[in-house]
């Protein structure tokens, strides 16, 4: 009985880890632009599909991880120099189409150079699982969650301590003033780009051992992170983290107690709930629309 | 005070001419098949463009009330027996029920809620028809009955006497389509000059100073969003009795986007270029056919190109330049937009 909640309760934070992740990756550029990231969800499969091609290559394992997220992170940059930044004068909803263009795009392009095939990861340690009180525990997922808590821990540091970072708050916060005080926006939004780009990767790198891996799992893990970061309050780096193991468990304890037909609705009710009764999500800041 | 071109051309005549035409020219089963969908689409995003050009919202879960038009009409014919006229209806009202009681609270929030909520609305209408397949047929989707109305059935695989020329069923249904496609348009431009689109545009402009003069601003943002929801539902009741066989595919996220990618593409607030992006967008899967494993990457390539170099849309960014090449005066009286 309590093994079994155990369990789902193994499998929910894991995916919350991993949607906490992606989440992540939807606040930096929702708070540096404004603009919604539809293409979040595909560096996840870039993340997982390129270790993948590496590590077939014979690359060992760190590297193969290493050079995909270089290679997210370098597509993130050019989403935003190619795609967003020679529309930045548009209208949000236009940029937000932009964003749905290049993951088509993108989400083509894996299609010719993977295929359709569904691929697994080895898992990172040698020994697949511990047992823990009568649950099984994969050691993968204490690789996610330790990755996980380590990048979360990163990017606090990089915020508070940093003066690119405070650059990036800054913008988020008052655009205008952060120009004034000599913040180069442009810049400051293809960084965020580039960040959400690599912890796109890295989610995807470490998850693919338990979640596989193929051209579209970006769909469905980008429209679940984006409701994680609306959960937590589109915008709050705090929520987005809350939001995204909160997901995690309701969806894991739904498949595992009510119906796992439905689990995939989890997340799109839980946002209805937010919206309509707490509509800034859990730690949403109380900003009046300027007129 | 705004001057523009396109506005002295008479839309709807022109339309008209136009969707007369197609049959003239392309007298084939196949062309006017594809035809078909595309004005049954057109009219949906007529509707959806009242909605995002007009009161600024976003909705990213309006082919779930397509899709809800679709199989309120299957099952409602189907399982329990009754005429298509009465159970497009049936399922419209349902569908203006919902859009009322998901965007009454929402639509009172600034910013852009509603195309979360619209998002998870459709997504979660998506798993249910999939899951539900007792009532739905689940994923391998359901048969419905052909369209008919006092008895008269309208079957594409049938040919009908009119005037003592034989119409084939394609051409008939053909003819349906465009007369419900220039019923949307002369509706929606009803709306736009009534003063309802006046308060809806005062909304697009600045909310704030919209309330200040007394605008009820989510009382129209919530009517847009009903009447663009019900454009969607009928349009999906149509839909399913043209194409007599419906699947899930109808209601999915992808459908959603593709909606809205029409509006952008051709142009939010205009009403004819939303009709231009829905001839463009799915007739590019059909030239694209030849490529068909570069076709999802050259779809993706060709929206993000259009929306870099046309952030306006096609229509309204083509008319502004042909606007600056029109003799100087008119330019100095059209420039505000």
């Amino acid at each position: 009985m309590f093994a079994e909640f155990l369990q789902y309760l193994f499998s929910g934070v894991t995916t919350g880890a991993i949607y906490a992740l992606v989440a992540l990756g939807f606040t930096l550029v929702y708070n540096a632009s404004h603009v919604i990231n539809f293409a979040q969800g595909e560096f996840i499969m870039i993340g997982g599909m390129a270790t993948l091609s590496l590590l077939g290559m014979g690359v060992p394992m760190p590297l193969a991880i290493g050079l995909a997220i270089l290679l997210a992170a370098v597509l993130g940059a050019l989403l935003h120099q190619l795609a967003i930044a020679p529309a930045r004068q548009a209208d949000v909803v236009t940029l937000i189409i932009i964003t749905i263009g290049a993951s088509i795009f993108l989400r083509g392009l894996a299609q010719v150079i993977w295929g359709k095939e569904y691929h697994a990861l080895p898992s990172f340690s040698e020994q697949e699982s511990i047992e823990v009180m009568g649950a099984v525990m994969y050691t993968q997922s204490l690789w996610i969650l330790g990755v996980t808590t380590l990048l979360v821990l990163a990017l606090a540091l990089f915020f508070t301590r940093t003066l690119v970072g405070k650059a990036i708050l800054a913008t988020s916060m008052n655009r205008q003033a952060a120009r004034l005080m000599g913040v180069r926006i442009q810049f400051v939004v293809m960084l965020a780009f580039t960040l959400a780009a690599i912890l796109g990767a890295v989610a995807g790198a470490v998850a693919s051992p338990i979640t596989l891996t193929s051209y579209d799992i970006g769909i469905m893990l980008g429209l679940k992170g984006f409701v994680a970061a609306a959960i937590g309050g589109l915008g709050s780096g705090v929520g987005a983290v809350v939001g995204g193991l909160l997901l995690g468990i309701a969806e894991a304890m739904t498949a595992g107690y009510i119906s796992s037909d439905y689990k995939d609705a989890v997340a799109f009710l839980l946002i209805l709930v937010i919206l309509l009764f707490m509509p800034r999500g859990l730690f949403g800041s109380r900003v009046a629309e300027r007129v | 005070m705004r001057l523009s071109v396109p506005s002295k051309i008479p839309g709807l005549p022109v339309l008209a001419i136009v969707l007369l035409l197609v049959p003239i020219v392309l007298n084939d089963e196949f062309y006017l098949d594809i035809a078909t969908q595309v004005a049954l689409i057109a009219a949906t995003v007529v509707g959806l463009n009242l909605l995002v050009g007009y009161a600024g919202q976003v909705s990213l879960g309006h082919a779930a009330f397509f899709a809800l038009g679709a199989y309120g009409s299957a099952i409602l014919t189907g399982t329990y027996g009754w005429t298509p006229v009465p159970a497009l209806l049936c399922a419209a009202l349902l569908v203006a029920t919902l859009a009322w009681l998901v965007g009454r609270p929402i639509l009172r929030l600034k910013g852009h809620y509603l195309s979360m909520a619209t998002l998870g609305l459709g997504i979660i209408i998506a798993i249910i028809i999939n899951n539900e397949g007792w009532l739905t047929g689940g994923p391998d989707g359901i048969p419905v009955a052909p369209f008919s109305v006092m008895g008269f059935e309208l079957s594409i695989f049938d040919e009908y006497q009119v005037l003592g020329m034989t119409v084939s069923g394609a051409l008939a249904w053909y003819a349906l389509a465009g007369v419900l496609l220039l019923l949307a348009v002369w509706i929606a431009q009803n709306l736009i000059d009534s003063p309802i689109g006046r308060a809806l545009r005062a909304v697009r402009g600045s909310e704030v100073a919209a309330r200040v003069v007394g605008v009820d601003t989510s009382h129209y943002k919530l009517l847009i969003f009903v009447i663009s929801a019900v454009y969607a539902s009928l349009m999906g009741s149509f839909f399913a009795h043209y194409t007599g066989f419906i699947t899930p595919q109808l209601a999915t996220f992808e459908h959603s986007i593709e909606l809205i990618t029409i509006v952008v593409l051709g142009g939010m607030g205009s009403t004819y270029g939303v009709i231009i992006g829905a001839v463009l967008l799915l007739l590019l899967p059909q030239l694209l056919t030849d490529f068909h494993e570069y076709e999802m990457m050259m779809f993706g390539l060709i929206l993000m190109l259009t929306m870099i170099f046309m952030p306006r849309g096609l229509l309204p960014t083509l008319s502004g330049l042909l606007q600056r090449s029109w003799p100087r005066r008119v330019r100095s009286s059209g420039q505000e937009d």
